[in-house]
């Protein structure tokens, strides 16, 4: 299975992101920000960072670049896409993900082990969770605040994609806990915490973060 | 050259850790009388010569795609910055 991973101005995750989807069993392929081409892969990572200095909002700039042009109507087709941290964020410029992030409510960056629960063990990167299931992998942001107004909040409780929560205190004020979300089809997951740098004994807190890859590739498998 | 002023503030429900920074560090500094604080950001666009209704129309299209986030802020204004000025020397005339 082909994944790929885009790389962006300030992107700094995609050579984890790349080494995880090796170590899940997949062949990850270098995407280019500047190329609107997706060069046949099967899924999409967008990897975490800082695209463009998060000028203007974190994501904003990004969402823009002519790699988006071709990865916004295939996630809309059903690419499964997951978009961790700046990813996420970028994501949610891009309209194909509800709600927006902001600054931590304590105005800290922090670093730290979270645990989450899975909320949603059915969509294309969390099937090989189970739902309720507690894990622990890596947070890391300045601007990880997930907001949305309130309508939109119960409908994503509401359709089952609230995706993960945070467990054990909220770390930066997000809404509800809400630590990632999905989009209707189940196919875009967006998370703040970084599942790639979970993927290898002696590294991190745990190894819960192959599972994100390994149900990409079992999804895509079985389509 | 001409100059479009783009004001985007925070939509009211979305929390602003910036402003309450700014609202936490005022009264150290003496300024009890502030109950709030809200952070926004200010665009100015120029243009050659003066501005148009067209590079207004420009300016706002811009603003909702890109210069602002509608899922967390409002485009509050879209102006001619001259209007500003003008508004400035009616408001020195009148004290």
């Amino acid at each position: 299975m082909k994944i790929g991973v885009i790389t962006f101005p300030g992107s700094l995750d995609d050579h984890d992101a790349k080494r995880a989807v090796r170590l899940a069993g997949g062949d990850p392929v270098d995407l280019w920000h500047g190329e609107a081409d997706l060069k046949g892969v099967d899924a999409v990572v967008v990897p975490g960072g800082f695209s463009y200095g998060d000028y203007l909002r974190c994501g904003a700039i990004a969402r823009f670049a002519p790699v988006m042009d071709e990865l916004v109507p295939a996630a809309q087709g059903g690419l499964p896409v997951l978009g961790i941290c700046n990813g996420f964020q970028i994501l949610c410029e891009s309209h194909l993900l509800p709600g927006a992030l902001i600054r931590n409510d304590h105005q800290k960056f922090l670093c730290k082990d979270q645990v989450l629960s899975v909320e949603n063990a059915s969509t294309a990167w969390t099937r090989d969770f189970t739902a309720g299931q507690q894990i622990t992998i890596a947070l890391k942001n300045g601007e990880g605040c997930f907001v949305a107004d309130d309508a939109t909040l119960d409908r994503l409780e509401g359709e089952g994609r609230v995706v993960f929560r945070y467990l054990q205190g909220n770390p930066n004020g997000s809404y509800r806990d809400i630590a990632g979300v999905t989009n209707e089809r189940g196919n875009v997951v967006g998370l703040m915490p970084h599942p790639e740098h979970c993927v290898e004994e002696g590294f991190g807190p745990s190894v819960d973060g192959l599972a994100f890859f390994t149900s990409a590739i079992a999804a895509l498998a079985n389509v | 050259m001409g100059h479009v002023v783009v004001d985007v503030m925070l939509k009211s429900e979305i929390l602003d850790p910036q402003g309450q920074a700014v609202a936490g560090a005022l009264p150290r500094l003496g300024f009890e009388q502030f109950t709030d604080v809200r952070q926004g950001k200010r665009f100015v666009l120029e243009v050659e010569g003066d501005v148009t209704d067209a590079h207004l129309a420009a300016a706002r299209e811009a603003a909702e795609r890109l210069l602002s986030n509608p899922v967390i802020e409002d485009v509050v204004s879209v102006h001619d910055l001259q209007d500003e000025d003008r508004r400035d020397e009616t408001e020195g005339s009148a004290r």
